[in-house]
């Protein structure tokens, strides 16, 4: 029965959707050799992704997946013009068999074969070359890691907690005075060397306070956010494809 | 008591639908006065001379899209009205389309060029290997733009060799790359840098704003609803405020009725 | 043999770390050709690892369908999507991929009017979750809750115009908020994180810290 009740649900709102492009490109609101097929194409999409909201159903599970593929599909490609093409291909495979005015990039043999290597990640009996792309791209990262997060997070972040306090007003004192204690009660409390007891266990008491300040800015936010793409895909369907909005 | 805490999600679902829909339907206009973090942007882009590179880093794929695209459009409407030479790229893939859209249909109304007054670099994989790459020689990291075409002798990068002679960076980010732009970026080869940053992560911003790592910033929809407002352009980020006020009291009024529920019941769960 | 499959790639790691490091404090133009020359190596090695994690998304989806397990129909949207587009991509509007990529071709339609959409519309969905979540479960059960909540109240109406249509002093609430308590425990984080971030880079370079490598000998 409640089977049957969704399948005219699906029915009713698959001719409803018809209906209104029907309707819609024959009144010329949306321009079917422009974007009217496109825009049509985006709002069955926008509208089966919502479907889930009524419940998991098989029209979502497409559009999902349909959307996975497409996705990484589209990375593919792009990766390909963007990557490969030119910094691969035009660089130094061309110019050996061509004459492109180019002299090869003979030194992109290097990452090109580290990163030939990464496939091997998948063979059984090579996979072992795949660890010297890895440890090529982690040592690396590594390596500009630790002067740089000094420099830029470390020495700058520690920068303004080493100023005078007074700054000149009384409640600019409080707040500077209020972020100090702040982050230095935060850093307690994360400090898991020390057992939280005592005057230890009172000062990360009042990091959990500023934490919880922080968690709670952060759910606003985060509210604020999805509301915000929420808004966004409504807007999309009450003005671009509706076109009852201006 | 206990019927109304488990109410049917579907009920809730439809009053955030309507709180979103009535608004943007019956327009209302709600004031958005700038902050000072998005003010700081804006002077920061209205003190350029012209001729100026301004480079835009469109971090960010189509999931957040409806946040950071608004922001790129006003930053593209006020770059391109004080004749300020664009360089943008991404490090998403997913971003190019986003990008090339927006650069491509905000510069046709100003009648800009590709290539002369902006240059669209496209995308490139590796994140802070990237901006360390630009911070050395931009034409190594992007020896082509996202059509193909060589990127040596552009006029729109002329003055350009590396991040040093950019005039101002912004990165629009959905994701922890805006460190990197600072770790990696700003901080290596100082230039001023700003962030158009997802709500979500707007609270992650205000150490490097006290710093003075970063000049200004934007966070969600409200950021680029004020920067709409400051450029007298205003579009589809101003239009939302009204919805997203109307929400944020639902959501509040659903926090307080669900805790008067809770503690009327005896705060039984 | 577990020389070249386990020494080596720890030499690699150690020399590259290292190197990069004393590249940091040389300003001279050939470390900083090095510091060009590695990058762009990093780069286009980062090209190819995309492709790892298509094949990933492949080979889990094509397992689902080899196995018919529940659901596996699917999974075939997943290459019906993904070859519709790499084709699309690859014809480039008749210009085909060894020439420059076209603009206005059915691969941007297809990115255009079915990822844009479907990718936007998806994390939307959880505006509906967190106003549920927020009805459900936001409760002030104990101090640290009740703090919590009160801030998050404070902000969400403190950051959208009616917030100061209410009353002017929620919006300076908030601001201070933001750039006092929630300042001082993101910078706290901030830091951590960092500490954690150079410890680990130190422990990759001298070997200590091995988990790259993977499993197996």
């Amino acid at each position: 029965m409640n089977k049957n009740r969704e399948i005219y649900i699906l029915f009713f709102v698959l001719i409803a959707f018809f209906i209104v492009s029907v309707v819609y490109l024959s009144f010329g609101w949306l321009d079917i050799w422009g974007e009217g097929l496109g825009i049509i194409t985006a709002a069955a999409i926008t509208l089966a992704m919502y479907s889930f909201l009524y419940k998991d159903n098989p029209v979502f599970k497409i559009a999902e997946n349909l959307f996975v593929g497409v996705a990484m599909g589209y990375s593919i490609i792009i990766v390909w013009y963007n990557i490969l093409k030119p910094d691969v291909f035009e660089a130094l495979i061309l110019p050996v068999f061509k004459d492109t005015g180019n002299a090869p990039q003979y030194s992109v043999i290097v990452p090109t074969l580290l990163g030939l290597f990464m496939f091997l990640r998948l063979s059984s009996k090579l996979s072992w070359l795949s660890r010297w792309s890895f440890a090529f791209i982690v040592g690396m990262g590594s390596g500009i890691a630790i002067p740089n997060f000094i420099n830029a997070i470390l020495l700058r972040q520690l920068e303004p907690m080493l100023t005078p306090l007074y700054s000149g007003s009384f409640w600019g004192t409080v707040n500077t005075l209020l972020v100090l204690i702040g982050v230095v009660s935060v850093l307690f409390y994360f400090f898991f060397s020390l057992e939280h007891k005592g005057p230890i266990g009172g000062i990360s008491m009042v990091g959990i306070w500023f934490l919880m300040i922080a968690f709670g800015a952060s759910f606003g936010y985060t509210v604020m956010a999805r509301m915000s793409l929420l808004i966004g895909r409504i807007q999309f369907l009450l003005k671009d494809w509706l076109g009852i909005i201006q | 008591m206990e019927k109304l805490l488990k109410i049917d999600r579907r009920i809730i679902f439809v009053l955030v639908a309507l709180a979103v829909t009535i608004p943007l339907l019956f327009r209302f206009k709600m004031a958005v006065p700038p902050t000072k973090h998005v003010k700081s942007m804006y002077d920061k882009i209205d003190s350029l001379p012209k001729g100026s590179h301004v480079l835009i880093s469109f971090d960010y794929d189509p999931s957040s899209k409806e946040e950071l695209q608004p922001m790129a459009l006003a930053l593209l409407h006020h770059c391109f009205k004080k004749d300020i030479k664009v360089i943008g790229m991404t490090l998403y893939p997913a971003g190019t389309g986003l990008a090339e859209k927006a650069i491509k249909e905000t510069g046709k109304e100003y009648g800009k060029k590709s290539g002369k007054d902006y240059a669209f670099l496209g995308f490139k994989a590796g994140s802070s290997l990237v901006i360390l790459n630009m911070g050395e020689d931009i034409y190594s990291a992007f020896q082509e733009d996202f059509y193909g075409k060589k990127t040596a002798g552009m006029l729109a990068l002329k003055g350009v060799s590396s991040l040093r002679e950019i005039d101002y960076a912004v990165n629009l980010t959905a994701g922890g790359i805006y460190e990197a732009w600072i770790v990696y970026g700003r901080e290596k080869y100082h230039f001023d840098l700003g962030v158009g940053c997802t709500a979500v992560m707007g609270p992650e911003m205000y150490p490097f704003i006290q710093s003075n790592q970063l000049t200004g910033f934007m966070g969600g929809l409200k950021g680029a609803a004020e920067y709409e407002t400051l450029i007298d352009h205003k579009d589809r980020a101003a239009a939302g405020m009204s919805p997203q006020s109307v929400v944020h009291v639902l959501v509040v009024c659903f926090i307080l009725f669900g805790n008067f529920l809770y503690f009327a019941s005896g705060r039984k769960q | 043999m577990s020389f070249l499959k386990r020494t080596v790639p720890m030499i690699i790691a150690f020399i590259m770390g290292i190197l990069m490091v004393f590249q940091y404090y040389v300003p001279h133009e050939a470390s900083q050709n090095l510091l060009k020359v590695v990058t762009r190596w990093g780069m286009i090695i980062s090209g190819f690892a995309m492709f790892i994690g298509a094949y990933s998304l492949f080979h889990l989806h094509w397992n689902k369908i080899k196995l018919k397990v529940s659901g596996w129909g699917y999974s075939v949207f997943v290459f019906f999507g993904a070859g519709i587009t790499i084709i699309f991509g690859l014809y480039n509007g008749g210009e085909f991929f060894w020439n420059d990529k076209q603009v206005g071709t059915m691969f941007d339609w297809l990115f255009d009017y079915v990822q844009v959409p479907a990718g936007a519309t998806i994390f939307s969905i959880l505006a509906f979750f967190m106003a549920s979540a927020a009805y459900r479960t936001f409760r002030a059960r104990n101090k640290e809750a009740t703090i919590l909540l009160i801030s998050a109240i404070i902000v969400m109406l403190g950051r959208v115009p009616i917030g100061t249509m209410i009353s002017q002093y929620i919006p300076i609430a908030a601001d201070w908020i933001m750039s006092v308590p929630n300042l001082a425990a993101k910078r706290a984080i901030l830091i951590g994180v960092s500490i954690g971030v150079i410890a680990t880079s130190i422990k990759i370079i001298f070997g200590i810290e091995r988990a790259y490598l993977g499993g197996g000998d």
